[in-house]
């Protein structure tokens, strides 16, 4: 087994650069006179909310060292939450609603957590998949909780904050820009987190978790809150993703929106968020652009897949770097 | 009589049938190196390991700084003040020489994984830390070398690095495994300045092959032979028995 | 419940739980000695359903189908070996379940391709189409006792391989110590392909034998798969022995927690593997 390599965590000029212009085009997006923009809006507006997705398994994987197979349980609970939140009749505050959501989930990560972390290795991996199934078959055996049919959400979240009713999230725009607000914001907070104490121990406990406890650390508290806030933000995309398309069903937590959200980490690259933002969307860029290609897309999909494990392992972050310290740039 | 910071009692580790360790006893004072020799297989490293918390011992009692530690767990034993480094090194590859120290030096703060300000604040911006971490890298000898990655450190400087982040934590006990593996000879001779150095404030116990630094650094020598104790005392005294000579001592002098 | 309702749950947890040993067994063999985690391993068994399926269509026979189907998944699992998983040995797990995944997706189009993606029914061979009485009106398929006989005997012959040949020797060895068993000039390459192909010859046959009881569709694969993870999570990695006892187990949790208390059947399981976990995160029988 080869011995952990360094992560890219700090970002060359070059990609802040990219960054900065990819968040720039995705707020100026909406204003641009395009036909069809309201298809591209929810295209967008999903793509974001998978990032976020992502972003909460990077910390996890890329940061951490932890490969969970298991995440999307935390990302589908959310969602289903805001299901069940939501009455009949009128939409609930999503002042109340998002925290709670995004809370149950890190509180489900939390007990999942517990019995998952003691684990190491390729038991971590398998156990975390077993239990994402065993949240999978809890809705979709149960008709009380939807069943393998899912349940509508009636209503988006109502924003409105003491008779404020300045953000409406019916409006298509006003949902997209309330979802690229998360998005930078749970970004600056996890790279805030990367270069914070707990980040610098999670990064340590990835690269010698046995030193790490010989220097006096109780790695198991630490992986826990990993895994937990990783839940939890993963929660807030399940959260958003319930809230945009206005249903839930048990595939949100299953098996393969897992791999997804993994192989997005990979395709990016791992370690610093950014690669699971770009990742985020090529992953689904390409998804579609092959869905649009074939029937057989799935072939083209695996196909594509290996090809990124055998030729870029370090995903298109990683290329960058690679293509950036070869021209001798900072 | 300096005081007894560790005490080890009538330890034993059975492997199935086999005892790697068997009935030993060490006692360590601070200011005093403890040398443990003894040939390949002797038990050293598995001692090591059941006073480190690595192992826990099948039998037998370990006291440091007046708690029970016999089978806790190794973040419990660091945090009651042992350090331990590693005869095969086990530093923190791809980071550099400062990142690997701080790491080892942050682990003395409080506050836990559950606190949201340890979420947000600077992990850089840590005074307390650095201090030591400045401290411990000052000690080891490697202030030059702070920016450098850990993995592209030559193998002294490697071994300096394990010392560094042994020190960082700031214990009263240290278990040294092996410090001058692999070394040439002034890398040894830095190296061995560098245990005489730590020696004060320190009780040292020093598992080791190389018999000149051994013979330089121990105040007590405790030989291993199959997991058992065949000598024990002052180098002189262990030097003169008899049994030592024939099982260990007369064939490294040939 | 009385006696014979009692029997026949009793043999249908023998019978569920040996197939799974069939898949876990392989499994826990190729992850012990090879180090390599396979996510596809499921699709080996749904791969070998299908084919059965239509080998039965065109030789209207399951057991030359069986037979021909295992040759052909033996050949399959060497160059699966030799072309790809050798070189991803020294690889990451994450590396490895990323390829693994990439290989469901194509296992399942190169299915759909071949077979399409219907929902296939496989007929039980007719000498074997009979049922033993156990009461007056209960008696229980003479073909589920028959494919748990098979699976006995496949245990039996993988014990003894294992353990009593010098293939099993020194598979052993290679799983304990890779460089010395090469220096010691045996041919360590050989070895892992024929566990690989072993592995997949086992899902594969596993596959075969149950599509007359189970059907024969798109998702059996990755339904199976979770199953066959709790398995070697509980038995704990790399034990044969520990994969049988944990199969076992499951079967009886599995089948009698629908019996019983059918609310939380599909859960059952997995608080199963939660308790093992809290006092034995390595499984019950860790090497």
């Amino acid at each position: 087994m080869s011995s952990p390599k360094a992560q890219l965590e700090k970002l060359p000029r070059s990609m802040q650069v990219i960054l900065l212009l990819g968040a720039i085009a995705l707020a100026a997006f909406p204003l641009m006179p395009l036909t069809g923009v309201d298809f591209y809006l929810q295209m967008l507006s999903q793509m974001m909310i998978l990032a976020i997705f992502a972003m909460s398994l990077d910390l996890l994987q890329g940061v951490t060292g932890l490969v969970s197979l298991g995440h999307a349980a935390y990302f589908g609970l959310a969602g289903y939450a805001l299901a069940f939140l939501t009455p009949a009749d009128t939409p609930i505050s999503l002042w109340w609603a998002l925290p709670v959501s995004a809370l149950g989930a890190g509180l489900a990560a939390l007990i999942i957590g517990f019995f998952v972390v003691r684990t190491h290795g390729i038991y971590f991996i398998m156990v975390t998949m077993a239990f994402a199934q065993m949240v999978f078959f809890l809705f979709f055996d149960n008709k009380a909780l939807g069943g393998s049919d899912g349940l509508y959400v009636n209503f988006r979240p109502d924003a409105s904050l003491f008779g404020w009713t300045g953000i409406d999230l019916d409006n298509k725009t006003t949902f997209y820009y309330f979802t690229l607000l998360l998005l930078v914001l749970v970004y600056a907070f996890l790279r805030r987190l990367l270069f914070s104490p707990f980040g610098r121990v999670l990064a340590g406990i990835r690269v010698n978790e046995h030193r790490m406890r010989a220097v006096g650390y109780g790695t198991f508290g630490y992986k826990l809150a990993a895994f937990t806030l990783a839940g939890a933000l993963a929660g807030v995309a399940g959260f958003l993703w319930a809230a945009q398309t206005g249903y839930v069903n048990p595939e949100l937590m299953g098996f393969h929106m897992s791999a997804h959200a993994i192989m997005m980490v990979i395709l990016g690259g791992m370690g610093n968020f950014a690669g699971a933002i770009v990742g985020a969307f090529a992953f689904e860029y390409v998804m579609h652009f092959f869905k649009d290609l074939t029937k057989h897309w799935q072939l083209l999909m695996g196909s594509f897949i290996v090809l990124i494990v055998v030729f870029a392992p370090r995903g298109l972050l990683g290329l960058v770097a690679q293509f950036s310290r070869k021209r001798g740039a900072p | 009589m300096s005081e007894l910071l560790l005490s080890a009692k009538s330890l034993t580790k059975r492997f199935g049938g086999l005892a790697a360790v068997n009935d030993v006893s060490v006692d360590l004072h601070r200011d005093r190196i403890h040398a443990v020799i003894g040939p390949n297989g002797a038990g050293k490293s598995t001692l090591t390991n059941l006073l480190s918390g690595d192992l826990p011992p099948t039998s037998g009692r370990i006291t440091l700084n007046g708690t029970e530690t016999a089978g806790k767990n190794p973040e419990r034993i660091s945090r009651l003040g042992l350090g331990r480094s590693y005869q095969k090194t086990n530093i923190f590859l791809p980071f550099t020489v400062w990142d690997n120290v701080r790491l080892a030096a942050q682990s003395r703060e409080r506050h836990g994984p559950w606190n949201p300000l340890r979420w947000l604040s600077a992990a850089s911006a840590m005074t307390e830390v650095n201090r030591r971490c400045e401290r411990a890298i000052e000690l080891a000898g490697l202030t030059a070398r702070v920016g450098t990655i850990a993995g592209t450190t030559s193998h002294g400087e490697q071994r300096q690095l394990e010392i560094a982040m042994t020190l960082a934590t700031e214990p009263t006990v240290l278990l040294l495994d092996e410090p001058l593996a692999g070394m040439g000879h002034a890398e040894a001779e830095r190296m061995v300045e560098l245990l005489l150095k730590i020696k004060k404030d320190h009780a040292m116990m020093l598992v080791e092959h190389d018999m000149d630094a051994v013979f330089t650094l121990a105040d007590r020598l405790t030989v291993m032979v199959n997991g058992q104790v065949i000598a024990s005392g002052t180098p002189a005294e262990v030097r003169a028995d008899a049994g030592v000579q024939a099982a260990y001592l007369g064939e490294e002098h040939e | 419940m009385d006696f014979a309702n009692f029997l026949i749950q009793l043999l249908n947890s023998l019978q569920y739980g040996l197939l799974l040993f069939m898949l876990a067994a392989g499994l826990t063999l190729i992850f012990g000695i090879m180090g390599v985690v396979n996510l596809a391993h499921g699709s080996f068994y749904m791969l070998g359903a299908y084919l059965a399926w239509f080998l039965v269509s065109q030789l209207d026979s399951l057991v030359l189908a069986i037979v021909l189907g295992t040759v052909i998944a033996v050949v399959l699992g060497w160059l699966l070996e030799w072309l790809l998983f050798r070189h991803f040995y020294r690889r990451d797990h994450l590396d490895q379940v990323l390829l693994t995944f990439g290989l469901i997706y194509i296992f399942e189009e190169v299915r759909s391709i071949l077979w399409g993606d219907d929902v296939h029914s496989v007929q039980v061979p007719e000498m074997l189409n009979w049922s033993i009485p156990l009461t007056d009106n209960l008696s229980y398929p003479v073909y589920r006792l028959v494919m748990s006989g098979v699976c006995i005997a496949l245990a039996l012959g993988l014990y003894l391989l294992i353990s009593r040949t010098r293939l099993g020797m020194k598979i052993r060895a290679g799983a304990f110590n890779r460089e010395m068993t090469e220096s010691l000039g045996i041919n360590i390459r050989l070895i892992h392909g024929v566990v690989f192909a072993l592995g997949v010859a086992l899902a594969a046959i596993a596959g075969m034998i149950a599509s007359p009881v189970s059907s024969v569709y798109p998702g059996m694969g990755s339904s199976v798969l979770i199953m066959c993870f709790v398995v070697v999570v509980i038995g704990g990695i790399g034990s044969v022995r520990g994969a049988l006892v944990a199969a076992l187990l499951v079967g009886l949790v599995d089948t009698f927690g629908k019996v019983l208390v059918p609310q939380i059947a599909g859960m059952a399981v997995y608080m199963l593997m939660a308790a093992v976990l809290l006092y034995k995160p390595e499984g019950l029988f860790k090497q």
